[in-house]
């Protein structure tokens, strides 16, 4: 029986049963929500959410109130470095991805460097990151005419490539199972794990643990930048700050999935569920017919109920 | 034998340390010294008791938001909604002031109500966070985006303007001196009362060590509540002061400032982990961010870089900041 309890408080489950009761919900509340077009389009937002989720994913499994709050840039960033390199032709769909991951992980490296070296909190070395990175998306934005996406690109975040189903989402089952094998069969995976329970022990026990948290921090500048160019590959153009939503919504997806802010607790599969539950939460928001402060009220409201599910704090005991 | 000597710091034995010990905030002032003398060097006029006194009531906002995360931090939670509930307490004195009449008598009503509206956004999330047991930064963010839907809900769009009376009293004088400093000279009889009581050092013990203040018998949950209590009271003023400053009201002001106020308490000298920190230095923390911007201003800047020399000039000054207050400190 306990077993039965056990299984249902567990957050991957919890998020799956909340998926299927808000898909039952926007359907009843606007038939046609649930229809297999409709549901593609939302794990297309998903898997925007989702790929950024997983960098974050792993500064915060990484302890040390590990969290990256310059995501939302770096995706802003990444998207105006693609749509200026690319510009409309396919011809330069790989250097884009090239100048993005090469962006995404300079600034993932500055973050772990004033995060190990200087030994500056994350949450407040990647905040001044973001503030460095908005002001860098000014300058960009007055000097060069931002570009558009290759259409290669849209048509591969947008139209099916294979079974009807767009390659992003392709992209994002295929980083959901690079996580799997990365966080649970590699030793640099288990060593995440490591460093996020106790990285003094791990330390210890000969673990690099600031290369280890510098490279997290790569990591996770890396997926917001291919993010990112997903982002100009689905909107067409860039335009300012688009990634600002991913700052926050990242860090809510990873807690829905399961993982511990405090770090060494979780892995992907719970977050992949956590950015969906999120995605459909806003969809049902947006096709219920209700002005922008209801909808922010509503969605708020249900955040902090969605998150009376999963892992509240302990209370205290003498 | 020497080692015991060393360990036990005597306020002489250690120096510049022991000055750090006893005064956290120590390097936040030398910065923001030195930032008053950059800001001199490149624009004399800058030091003038005008423009200090315009720059101290264009920040005194974020001086007081500041303040008022430094008392959630003090417990080891954080408020990422504190720029939400000024934005919130923005909008509604503004739409109450303009409903009766804009008289004084209605300022003050419409006050005493935004005091009470920033109490009950404290409330919520001492609610949420301590007594239900949410993770401070993803419940603080959830009601965040609540109270900003109620801020839209209140004034959709921005530019009611605030009555007459009010801006002019803040942004004039009484008595010959700028009535800021009246401000500031009541902000610092309320800090030092404040830190009489027992509120402060029970937040404090909780953010040192939870369980450990819990076993010593402090009701905890109540402790955390009444931390968010403080930052909603002082979450509201800084919605007067804001409003005193651009006279109108703006459902979406707040939400940049909540980050600057984390990055304020961390550049004064106090931890984020809770258990150390000081609201002199949160409040010259706030005030070094404040001349940062005004110094990138002044020296010139073209306006599509300047974003970015304050978003660098404010890590690497941030960086200082940690730097100096780690080596105090460990």
């Amino acid at each position: 029986m306990s077993s039965v309890f056990a299984f249902f408080k567990r957050p991957l489950v919890v998020a799956l049963i909340l998926i299927v009761a808000l898909l039952v919900l926007g359907q009843s509340l606007s038939p046609g929500f649930a229809s297999a077009d409709q549901i593609l389009r939302l794990l297309i937002v998903a898997s925007l959410l989702g790929i950024v989720a997983a960098g974050q994913n792993v500064v915060i499994l990484g302890g040390r109130e590990g969290i990256d709050l310059s995501v939302g840039g770096v995706v802003s960033l990444s998207a105006i470095i693609a749509g200026n390199v690319m510009n409309g032709a396919d011809g330069g769909i790989l250097p884009a991805v090239l100048a993005c991951l090469a962006a995404g992980a300079v600034f993932g490296l500055l973050n772990g460097l004033g995060v190990t070296l200087l030994r500056i909190p994350p949450l407040v070395m990647t905040l001044g990151m973001l503030g460095v990175l908005q002001g860098l998306l000014v300058v960009i934005r007055q000097g060069i005419p931002s570009g558009r996406a290759a259409p290669g690109l849209s048509a591969f975040v947008t139209q099916p490539i294979a079974l009807g189903i767009p390659g992003i989402i392709w992209l994002w089952v295929a980083i959901g199972l690079f996580m799997a094998f990365m966080l649970n069969r590699t030793v640099f995976g288990h060593r995440i794990y490591a460093i996020g329970s106790n990285d003094h022990a791990a330390y210890m026990a000969g673990v690099p643990v600031r290369l280890m948290r510098i490279g997290l921090f790569m990591i996770s500048g890396m997926f917001a930048a291919i993010a990112g160019l997903c982002l100009l590959g689905y909107s067409g153009s860039s335009f300012a700050n688009v990634g600002e939503q991913y700052m926050l919504s990242s860090i809510i997806a990873v807690v829905f999935g399961g993982t511990s802010l405090a770090g060494g607790k979780g892995g992907y599969t719970g977050t992949m569920a956590g950015a969906l539950l999120l995605v459909i939460l806003q969809g049902i928001l947006t096709t219920v017919n209700i002005d922008e402060s209801g909808r922010q009220m509503v969605f708020g409201a249900t955040l902090l109920l969605l998150m009376l599910f999963y892992g509240r704090g302990r209370a205290m005991r003498a | 034998m020497t080692s015991i000597a060393t360990d036990i710091s005597t306020p002489r034995s250690g120096g510049l340390r022991s000055w750090l010990e006893r005064y956290p905030f120590l390097p936040a002032l030398v910065i923001l010294i030195a930032l008053l003398a950059l800001n001199g060097l490149f624009s004399p006029n800058s030091l003038s008791f005008r423009s200090l006194a315009g720059l101290l009531s264009t920040y005194m906002a974020l001086v007081m938001l500041a303040i008022a995360q430094t008392y959630v931090v003090s417990a080891g939670d954080i408020d990422l909604s504190a720029g939400a509930t000024l934005s919130l307490v923005n909008v509604a004195i503004v739409v109450l002031m303009e409903r009766w009449g804009g008289g004084a008598g209605a300022v003050l009503l419409a006050l005493t109500l935004g005091l009470l509206i920033g109490l009950a956004c404290g409330l919520v999330n001492g609610l949420v966070v301590a007594a239900l047991r949410l993770q401070a930064i993803v419940a603080t963010f959830a009601t965040s985006i609540f109270f900003t839907g109620l801020a839209l809900y209140v004034m959709p769009v921005a530019g009611t303007p605030a009555p007459t009376i009010f801006w002019r009293t803040y942004g004039g004088r009484l008595l010959g001196l700028p009535f800021v400093f009246y401000v500031l000279a009541a902000l610092a009889i309320l800090l030092f009362l404040l830190s009489r009581t027992r509120i402060v050092t029970e937040l404090l013990a909780v953010g040192d060590d939870q369980q450990a203040a819990y076993q010593t018998g402090l009701p905890v949950v109540a402790v955390r509540i009444k931390g968010y209590l403080l930052c909603g009271l002082f979450s509201a003023l800084a919605a007067f002061c804001l409003t005193g400053d651009t006279a109108s009201g703006d459902p979406l002001v707040g939400g940049k400032m909540t980050l600057y106020s984390v990055a304020a308490v961390v550049l004064g000298g106090s931890a984020l982990a809770g258990g150390w920190t000081t609201v002199v230095g949160s409040l010259l923390g706030a005030l070094t961010i404040g001349l940062v911007n005004s110094l990138v201003f002044f020296m010139g800047t073209p306006s599509e870089w300047q974003n970015f020399v304050q978003g660098l000039a404010i890590l690497i000054v941030l960086m200082a900041g940690v730097l100096a207050g780690r080596r105090a400190r460990v």
